[in-house]
Order: structure tokens, then C-alpha cells, then sequence
């Protein structure tokens, strides 16, 4: 168990595998590891980026169909609205026609009342003044009876 | 991790037999062939898959080799960055080739501790220990490159005029306190690799040394005791690369930084 020359031969020997180290089996190894990692933090950046997209894609989507429903449920209302204003207007219109042909009837109805009136009140005073003249045959002063009948004609009117 | 055999000499032959290297040579000049070759042949299959793994790595998917290497990789990768904030090519493929080679060379402490000489024995080899990181040349090994490392460092990012300023006026500022300044930071420097290469050693050998003890038991007790004690290993083998690489990229990041 002594130190010896096998000593000299040892250091050769790690010598010689620190350098073989060294030169052929550390770098290659090392240069994979580095470029596996940078490759797998690409990989991850992509799809870190691809998700990101995805979320702004599906953000966009949901926008697009939300203003596609509010446009929907806008074009009902305008279209509700049109036909509740279309209907009203008719009720109008059908109100004022139905009051102009009441106005129409009651103005004629009224024309004809007075025509009557107006015949009834000629008749009525042909034949009091026929009724007066057969009474007062002998008074003779047909003028001052006329005048008096006139007034009185008036009168009933 | 069983085995009936016990060899002439009894308990302490087989123990003994067990710790001693294969080697070649007299003296200092002695060479533990089963050392290095053990050694070289781990961290052969070492660059052998991570080069695999490096040659076809691409930024696309990965096949599980693929991510179990890149897996060790980024946990190192992490481990540098976290610790070491210079600007270094040497540090991370430093830590990673010390992590990965201490793993296999503890992890042959999971081979059955008869399995390996046994075959040694049939094809003539007398002795042969399985586990480098049982070697006190193989531990120093390391830690005293890494020492070389901190000191090389430290003078080329300090300069040698700060870092002998450092060496003499560190942490006590004081004229009168050079020679024990000298002396603390003396012990310091040196007990960087010392504990670097004893930590490893110790928690090794003393980890073979129970498994081979328990070899010595009946082969009914053995399972009981061996699996245990294989399970606590594999977190033992683990902690002490752990560890040791740790520690490489701390002092190696001390020698960057300025007091």
C-alpha cells in the first residue's frame, strides 16, 4: 500500500481522459443541450403565441355574433314598430273617413230638415193666408192684411 | 461477493492476498498493473459511451442513452455553475470525467470480491485487486493533478506576486505573522489534495475491506450481510465521486477568486 510509479500512471491516464473530455465529449453534448432547450423555448413561445391568437379569434367571433344578434333584434323592433305605427295610422284614417261620413249625413240630414221647415213654413203660410183670406172675404184692404200676414208669416218662421 | 475458498494462511492469508496489487517492478518504480489497467479500461468505457452519446447528440428528441447521458451531464453542468462563477473551458469536462471515472472505479467494489481474481487466478494472474479507488496511486493520483490545477490557477489569475502576497500576508496581515501565515496556509494548500486523495482511499478500502470480511463468514450468513452492505455502497460509491468532484470544483474555484 505504498505510493509507487503507478502513481505517475494514474495522472497520465486522468490526464488524458480530462482532455479527451474536454475536447470530444463535452462541447457536442453541452451545444445539443443548449440548442434542444432554446428549440423546446421556441416550441413553447409558439404556442404561448397560438393560444394568444386562438383567445383573439374566439374574442372577435363572440364581438361579431353579438353585434349580428343586437342588429337581428334591432331590425324586429324597427319592423315591430312599423307595423304598430301602420296600424294606428289606419285606425285613424278609418276613425276620420267613419266622422267626415257621420259629418256628411248629420249635414245632409240637417238640409233636409230645413228644406222641410222651409216647406212646412211656406205651406203653412199659404194656408193660413188662404185661411185668412177665406175668413176676411169682406175686409177688403188686401194690403194691410198682407203686411199683417207678412209678420206673422215671419213669425212662424 | 460469496465465496467458500479460503486460502492457505487462513483468514488473514485471504485478506491479505485480496489487498495485495498485481505488480511489476522493484522499489518506487513498482507499477500496480491491475491498478492501471482497471483504471485505463474504465475510463475507456467511459469515453467510450459519453463520445457515443456526443456524436449522436442533436436538439431533437433524445433515446434514453442519449438522456441518461445528458442527464449526468446537465447534473454536473449544474453542479459547475453553481459553485464556479469564473469563466473556464477545464472546469465542467474537469468534473465530469472525475465524477463518471471515480463512479466506475468505486462502483467494481460491487463485483463479487472473488469474482474477478478467481478468473485472474485461472488465466496465471497471481494477485489482482479489482477496485483502482482501493489504491492510494490511483486516489493521488487525481488529487494531486487537481493540486496542480489549484496552483496553476492561482498563479495565472492572481499572478505569482499576489498569490505569494497572498501566501505570506493571508490571513493575518502582519510582518510579525509571515512565518505562521506561511505555515497555515502551507497546511492548507497541502491538505487539499492529502484529504482529496486519503477521503476517497479510506471510505474505499475500508468499504472492500467488510465486503472481503464478509466473505470470510459461512456462506448462509453472507447474503444477509453482503446485500446490506452492496446497497449502502452504491449510495457510498455515488457520495465519494460526488464528493471528489465537488470539492475539485471548489478549490478550483478558490484559486480563481482573489481574498
Amino acid at each position: 500500500m505504498n505510493i509507487n510509479a503507478t502513481l505517475f500512471g494514474q495522472m497520465v491516464t486522468f490526464a488524458l481522459l480530462v482532455w479527451f473530455t474536454m475536447k470530444y465529449v463535452w462541447p457536442p453534448l453541452l451545444q445539443a443541450l443548449e440548442e434542444r432547450k432554446k428549440k423546446i423555448a421556441e416550441g413553447l413561445a409558439a404556442a404561448e403565441k397560438g393560444k394568444h391568437e386562438m383567445e383573439l379569434a374566439e374574442k372577435r367571433a363572440t364581438a361579431a355574433l353579438k353585434e349580428a344578434k343586437d342588429q337581428a333584434a334591432e331590425i324586429v323592433n324597427q319592423a315591430q314598430k312599423r307595423a304598430n305605427a301602420l296600424v294606428d295610422e289606419s285606425k285613424e284614417a278609418a276613425k276620420i273617413e267613419g266622422e267626415r261620413i257621420l259629418a256628411n249625413a248629420r249635414s245632409e240630414i240637417d238640409r233636409e230638415l230645413e228644406n222641410a221647415k222651409e216647406e212646412l213654413r211656406k205651406q203653412v203660410s199659404a194656408l193660413a193666408i188662404s185661411a185668412a183670406e177665406k175668413i176676411l172675404q169682406r175686409e177688403v184692404d188686401q194690403k194691410k192684411h198682407k203686411e199683417i200676414l207678412a209678420g206673422l208669416g215671419k213669425q212662424l218662421g | 461477493m460469496a465465496t467458500e475458498a479460503h486460502d492457505a494462511g487462513g483468514a488473514t492469508g485471504y485478506i491479505v492476498h485480496h489487498l495485495t496489487p498485481l505488480s511489476s517492478g522493484e522499489g518506487f518504480w513498482t507499477l500496480h498493473v491491475d491498478t492501471l489497467f482497471f483504471s485505463v479500461f474504465l475510463g475507456a468505457v467511459f469515453l467510450f459511451f459519453f463520445r457515443k452519446a456526443a456524436e449522436q447528440a442533436t436538439a431533437g428528441v433524445p433515446g434514453p442513452f442519449q438522456n441518461f447521458v445528458e442527464m449526468i451531464v446537465e447534473f454536473v453542468d449544474t453542479q459547475v455553475k453553481d459553485s464556479f462563477h469564473g469563466r473556464n473551458a477545464l472546469i465542467a469536462p474537469l468534473a465530469l470525467s472525475i465524477f463518471a471515472w471515480v463512479f466506475l472505479m468505486n462502483a467494481m467494489d460491487l463485483l463479487p470480491v472473488d469474482l474477478l481474481p478467481d478468473v485472474g487466478k485461472a488465466i496465471g494472474l497471481e494477485y489482482l485487486r479489482v477496485v483502482p479507488s482501493t489504491d492510494l496511486n490511483a486516489t493521488f493520483g487525481m488529487s494531486i493533478s487537481v493540486f496542480f490545477l489549484i496552483i496553476f490557477y492561482s498563479l495565472k489569475v492572481k499572478g505569482p506576486g499576489h498569490f505569494a502576497m497572498e501566501f505570506l500576508f493571508h490571513p493575518f496581515s502582519h510582518w510579525a505573522l509571515v512565518p505562521f501565515n506561511l505555515l497555515l496556509n502551507t497546511v492548507e494548500y497541502l491538505a487539499k489534495p492529502v484529504s482529496l486523495g486519503l477521503r476517497l482511499f479510506g471510505n474505499m478500502y475500508a468499504g472492500e475491506l467488510i465486503f472481503i470480511l464478509i466473505a470470510l463468514l459461512p456462506w448462509w450468513v453472507q447474503p444477509a450481510l453482503s446485500f446490506p452492505w452492496a446497497v449502502f455502497h452504491i449510495l457510498i460509491i455515488t457520495l465519494q465521486a460526488f464528493i471528489f468532484m465537488v470539492l475539485t470544483i471548489v478549490y478550483l474555484s478558490l484559486a480563481h477568486e482573489s481574498h
